[in-house]
């Protein structure tokens, strides 16, 4: 699957990241980064979460 | 599922809309009809004190999305509600029947008994008639120094606004998060130049200024209340439904009736809600009862009823045996600080400070009930306070997280 992150209207609260650690990451600097732009469907179920707690609505999950 | 079988949701925010996604993506095929008071199409309200308020954010970009396969109508206010034929009268005269109800019309924002021209944010409508005062160089007080007044006051501040802020208790936040850590997140203000006055209350809003009870007069070109909200309840008085700070509802969200029954029929979500989250308890046993106004939560229970509605739309009176948990978080944008809270602040055994302050007021800090870790405050310390996010779900020990 691919993940888009609208990075304009991510505001850093890093519920993604503790959904799905392997593929979010809000380093100290304040962003989100990226560690997988398309993880495997064995990461579906966290990224799906992560998308749905994301308190902007960030994330899509493109196909 | 029969095709005929229909759920009504009095409420079209965001817990609401999401119980309607959430009814279609758990299979419902029913009719699925979403009632709003509000004539303005679905939007979400974080945005409204901050990046809306700012004029950064236009109203397409904090749109919610409406299910192309739910019925939205809007413009029409739920006046009663019948648990028994499950049926919602409206200000329009229309009555509404379907087989489940979902209560989802969260609160209403408090106001200054007798006082004229005094701003609130709650709707959409509201933060646009803030916005079009907000011009640089005016004067403007911020009665209530909570998580919304002090938005109001960063965004204000950030448009050139001379801002100042006023708080009746000693110490903002102190009956959300205790004095010492109300301190720190309040320090925000002062740290950017905005005053904060506290332990004083409004005696009158002139014309031009506030007076406060102290004597003391602040010039105010715009004042604005931001002192909390009640939950909209009003329309349930005579429903039969148990309200108690909200609607009291059973573990899965049902709505508990006055006379300790529990409906069959009738779910509610969101701000409204009131019930016991297990994940919580308080002492050896119970769960803390909570009514929460945070945006995951909202989320959460919405996505939460769907599935359950989904799956006993069939046999309403089957008792899934399911209880919705989760752990509340809210977060706060001011002056490019984010303030973060997960999990629970009441009931605090200890609030141990274990990174920081540093000299921009970033910091982490632990919340103890008994031997469990119950809650994480962090300012500026995203990463750091999500780590702690599993140990809430598994009810660490203290012990452990130190």
């Amino acid at each position: 699957m691919k993940i888009a992150v609208d990075f304009d209207r991510c505001q850093s609260n890093a519920l993604c990241m503790s959904a799905a650690p392997e593929v979010f990451e809000v380093r100290d600097d304040g962003f989100l980064y990226i560690l997988i732009e398309e993880p495997g469907e064995e990461h579906r179920i966290t990224v799906e979460e992560a998308a749905r707690l994301c308190p902007t609505q960030a994330i899509t999950i493109e196909a | 599922v029969s095709d005929a079988s229909r759920v009504l949701i009095v409420g079209a925010s965001l817990a609401g809309l999401r119980t309607a996604e959430s009814l279609r993506s758990n299979g419902f095929e029913g009719r699925v009809t979403l009632l709003d008071a509000e004539s303005a199409l679905p939007y979400d309200r974080p945005p409204l004190s901050k990046q809306f308020l700012a004029g950064t954010w236009d109203a397409e970009r904090i749109a919610l999305r409406v299910p192309g396969d739910v019925e939205l109508l809007s413009g029409r206010r739920a006046l009663s509600l019948d648990p028994m034929s499950r049926s919602v009268t409206c200000d329009d005269g229309t009555t509404h029947r379907a087989d489940a109800v979902v209560i989802a019309t969260g609160a209403l924002p408090r106001r200054l008994s007798g006082a004229q021209n005094v701003h609130v944010i709650r709707t959409m409508d509201d933060s646009v008639a803030l916005r079009e005062r907000l011009v640089e160089g005016i004067s403007v007080v911020v009665i209530g120094g909570g998580f919304i007044g002090s938005e109001v006051a960063s965004t204000a501040h950030s448009l050139g606004c001379r801002v100042t802020v006023i708080e009746a208790l000693p110490v903002p936040y102190e009956r959300v998060l205790g004095a010492e850590m109300g301190r720190q997140c309040a320090s925000l203000h002062e740290r950017n130049g905005v005053p904060l006055l506290c332990g004083v209350g409004v005696e009158a809003i002139d014309e031009g200024s506030v007076r406060l009870t102290d004597g003391r007069v602040i010039v105010a070109d715009v004042v604005v209340a931001g002192i909390g909200v009640s939950p909209a309840t009003a329309w349930l008085d005579d429903s039969g439904i148990h309200v108690d700070n909200g609607v009291q509802c059973d573990e899965s969200l049902r709505a508990l009736m006055v006379d300790g029954s529990t409906s069959e029929s009738v779910w509610a979500v969101g701000d409204i809600a009131s019930w016991p989250n297990a994940l919580f308890p308080l002492g050896d046993s119970a769960p803390e009862r909570m009514r929460v106004e945070h945006w995951t939560t909202a989320a959460e229970m919405g996505e939460f009823v769907g599935q359950q509605i989904a799956a006993t739309l069939g046999d309403l009176s089957a008792d899934r045996g399911e209880a919705f948990t989760t752990i509340p978080y809210f977060w706060s944008d001011q002056y490019g600080s984010k303030i973060q809270f997960i999990g629970r602040a009441t009931h605090a055994d200890e609030v141990r400070v274990v990174e920081g302050p540093d000299d921009q007021g970033r910091l982490l800090a632990l919340y103890r009930r008994g031997d469990r870790l119950s809650g994480v405050l962090g300012i500026s310390r995203m990463k750091a306070l999500m780590g702690y996010r599993a140990h809430l779900a598994n009810q660490a020990l203290w012990a452990d997280v130190l």
